[in-house]
């Protein structure tokens, strides 16, 4: 069984809703937004090359010759080698408009088999590769650096196999996420991962960066749910576990090594993944609250109270909020009743609950939401009353990612650090900021416009955004390595979900042992011994 | 006619309008089970005009009463609306019977009889069914004015309303008296959100369930469904290759 997935599958318009989208009901997309944004910015990204003059190339790897492209075309046909200049700009730049490398090929390849010739004819001539997915990457890992061959995955795009009894979904890498997610919900299951970037990125990347995401506290890490890959090591070999086999405890469990490998080691084209039921009901409560302690506390009682049907437990804090608030122009959900401004509570919290009883979930959380209002834990709140007003309230947190580059750009911190202390670090960074005359919401001529912080406290994972009119070195070096021994001081991670990338790759040892790195290294080398796969970058 | 305005919102349970319905095994409906109910948008607007209407004319309005005619989890939309600021609340039970438009006609009069409602404000259509008609023959029943698709409401102080509506290329402005009937279009305002301790608070406003047993009256569908089916799957298109190749397809299809 195998089914052609569209590029977008969005405009599957319920026909009851037309009534209401004939008279346009703000249904707009969050993407659309975005790209409106993203098209203003008149500025052209400067060159990764240009921006780190430390970095050099390595003259180890060869030039593209006609050569190589002659064989390409031979390989995947004249249509998927792009060497155009403006259809590669697409490529070179990364979704925050921070890095921009130099390629002047990309290959579109259409099966594994393409692939795996492509990588061995890359490694018999030393060409280095850049493996990419959605190029939604935050750590500047999706990108070349310099002149590395881009491999993209983007045809492989066909769902191979759905059982509907295990739940168990294989498909190609270059799936859609938000694709393989309607898929899902056709068949009454859903992906174990969502995150703000699903109508781009696509589920081989998200396994490259072992994502986490917004469901992570409900269904866990894809080092769990993933069940087997198929991936093409750099000399060509293809290694396949593409089984439906939940328990197999023969050997090192190899897919793991490929699971948050960045393109370090082959380039991943097949998933098996565990999908679990679709909850048939869901509901989202959105929180105002006076303080962090009190987000706290109200995570606390939420696991407690709410227990089984809990599926997200996100926060922001107000700054994230009036980024937001202007990105999408939508009245705040927690407005007073004569404007739209968002309310001065520090902290917002929304909470996911799904379950397969609408009764018994609307019950336990509207006594966990009684309870929590009643002690004042909580400052004001609303539940979502339709699919609508759900979706609504998610984009507050959702559309934070994009909100934050609305400026020009963004400095991403994304750390795992024990909650207690998981604020301060947003507080201390504009604190600094703000010292060195840095940062000022209202005075264009600051390169810094705010540092805003939100988040997954289910996770310990608070994400630092560092939103900047320009990116300047002087705040660059303000912020590193500053944010990543604030990390290290309290023993977290300075990488939670994003991965290391180029941003990270001289600061790994903030959060990994020697003893560690060196077994990071000795693997890559053993499986990429020519250093080919997206070099200058991970370790 | 009362001093005061007495408004009465009827609102439907539906089908939520973000999902996609789909036609039941039977054939004669729409699928109901395992499916997420929620307000009928249009209603939701008219709960909150009405919300709306008191606020700006606070010694006109004496009282806002929401009915619903439905199954008993209609008491949820109820619910809602008296946290959004209704201030009382009707349930007239039926069960899984579906009313046609009629026969909801006659139960909101009755209910407008018994609340002594001077001004109904429901939407112009309830999306489940898309029928469209309870609204003009409620105003019929009751030889009421009657003003559709409203995008513009202004009460004022004589008892008159002027009521706005989109028309291609315009707008149309009809002024009449109370008592009268207003149905929404969706430009007129957009929902807010409810806050959790008006939510909390509506749990004590009164919810009072009705038999229709007990209104006597005739409510016999007079309608049978023979069939339903989903609208047969578009062709997809075809690219063509040249302005020739365009024009000779578009005469072999008659197009030019
Ligand atoms: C708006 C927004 C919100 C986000 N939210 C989250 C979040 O909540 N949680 C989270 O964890 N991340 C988040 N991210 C970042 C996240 O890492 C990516 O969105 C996603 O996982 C990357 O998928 P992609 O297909 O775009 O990969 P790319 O960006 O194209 O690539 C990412 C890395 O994986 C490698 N790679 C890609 N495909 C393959 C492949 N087939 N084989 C081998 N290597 C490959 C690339 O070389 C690169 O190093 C967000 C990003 C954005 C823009």
């Amino acid at each position: 069984m195998s089914f052609k997935l569209l590029a977008r599958s969005a405009s599957r318009l319920p026909r009851l809703a037309l009534a209401i989208s004939r008279n346009s009901l703000p249904l707009a997309s969050t993407y659309s937004q975005h790209s409106q944004y993203r098209h203003h910015s008149t500025k052209t990204v400067r060159l990764t090359a240009e921006n780190y003059p430390d970095v050099k190339r390595d003259p180890r790897f060869a030039h593209l010759t006609d050569t190589d492209l002659a064989f390409f075309r031979s390989v995947v046909g004249d249509k998927q080698v792009i060497t155009d200049s403006n259809d590669l700009a697409a490529y070179n730049e990364d979704w925050m408009r921070k890095y921009r490398g130099q390629s002047k090929v990309v290959l579109k390849p259409k099966s594994t088999s393409e692939i795996s010739t492509l990588l061995k004819y890359c490694n018999e001539h030393l060409l280095a590769v850049v493996p990419q997915g959605g190029n939604t990457s935050l750590v500047g890992g999706s990108v070349p650096v310099f002149d590395e061959v881009v491999i993209s995955v983007a045809n492989l795009n066909r769902v191979r196999s759905f059982d509907e009894t295990s739940g168990i979904l294989k498909a190609d890498s270059g799936v859609i996420l938000e694709n393989a997610e309607s898929f899902l919900a056709e068949h009454g299951a859903v992906f174990p991962l969502d995150l703000g970037a699903k109508g781009s990125c696509f589920i081989g990347g998200n396994i490259a960066t072992n994502a986490g995401g917004l469901r992570l506290l409900r269904y866990g890490s894809l080092h769990g749910s993933v069940l087997g890959l198929e991936a093409v090591l750099p000399d060509g070999t293809i290694y396949d576990s593409m089984h439906s086999l939940r328990k197999d405890n023969t050997g090192y469990d190899l897919k793991q090594l490929f699971i948050g490998s960045e393109g370090t080691l082959g380039i991943i084209t097949g998933i098996s993944i565990l999908c679990p039921a679709r909850p048939r009901s869901v509901n989202v409560a959105f929180l105002g609250l006076e303080s962090y302690d009190k987000v706290r506390e109200t995570f606390r009682r939420a696991r407690a109270d709410l227990c089984e049907i809990l599926s997200a437990f996100e926060f922001m804090d107000r700054k994230s909020q009036v980024f937001a608030s202007r990105f999408t122009g939508l009245p705040h959900p927690l407005a007073g009743e004569d404007n739209t401004d968002v309310p001065d509570y520090p902290f917002y919290v929304l909470i996911e609950v799904s379950g397969s009883n609408k009764e018994h979930d609307d019950a336990k959380l509207e006594s966990f939401l009684e309870s929590v209002m009643e002690d004042e834990t909580v400052a004001d709140g609303t539940v979502s009353q339709d699919e609508t007003q759900l979706k609504t309230l998610w984009r507050w947190r959702e559309s934070i990612s994009e909100a934050s580059t609305m400026f020009g750009g963004v400095f991403k911190y994304d750390v795992s650090l024990p909650l207690p202390k998981m604020y301060s670090l947003v507080d201390s960074v504009a604190e600094r900021l703000k010292e060195k005359g840095l940062l000022s919401f209202e005075d264009s001529s600051k390169p810094v416009a705010d540092a805003i912080g939100y988040g997954h406290i289910g996770d310990g994972n608070l994400h630092l955004n560092v939103c900047v009119r320009e990116y300047a070195k002087e705040v660059e070096e303000a912020l590193e390595p500053f944010v990543y021994e604030q990390v290290q001081a309290n023993r977290g991670s300075i990488s939670a979900e994003h991965g290391v990338g180029f941003q990270k790759k001289h600061y790994i040892q903030y959060s990994k042992s020697p003893v560690e790195i060196q077994m990071i290294k000795d693997l890559k080398k053993h499986y990429d011994p020519k250093g080919i796969m997206n070099p200058y970058k991970y370790i | 006619m009362s001093s005061k305005i007495r408004i009465l919102v009827p609102i439907k349970r539906v089908i939520d309008a973000a999902l996609k319905p789909r036609i039941n095994k039977a054939h004669n409906g729409v699928e109901s089970k395992g499916v997420k109910f929620s307000i009928n948008p249009f209603d939701d607007i008219a709960v909150e005009e009405a919300v709306k209407i008191r606020k700006n004319n606070k010694d006109l309005v004496e009282s806002i009463h929401a009915v619903s005619i439905g199954p008993s989890k209609a008491k949820d939309v109820l619910r809602t609306a008296l946290a959004k600021g209704v201030d009382t609340s009707s349930l007239v039970d039926v069960g899984d019977t579906e009313l046609e438009p009629l026969a909801v006609s006659k139960i909101l009069k009755k209910i407008q009889e018994e609340q002594g409602s001077n001004l109904i404000i429901m939407g112009k259509q309830a999306i489940d069914d898309d029928a469209g008609q309870a609204g003009q023959m409620l105003a019929g029943l009751l030889g009421w004015s009657q003003a559709t698709n409203a995008s513009k409401v202004t009460i004022n102080d004589d008892f008159t309303a002027e009521v706005e509506k989109e028309i291609d290329g315009g707008i149309e402005t009809v002024r009449a008296p109370l008592p009268l009937i207003i149905t929404t279009d969706l430009r007129l305002n957009t929902p807010k959100f409810v806050t959790l301790p008006k939510m909390m608070k509506a749990k004590k406003k009164p919810l009072k369930v009705v038999n229709p047993a007990d209104l006597g009256l005739d409510l016999e569908n007079r309608l049978e469904t023979v069939s339903l089916e989903e609208p047969a799957a578009r062709k997809a298109g075809i690219k063509v290759k040249s302005v020739d190749e365009l024009i000779s397809k578009m005469k072999e299809l008659k197009a030019i």
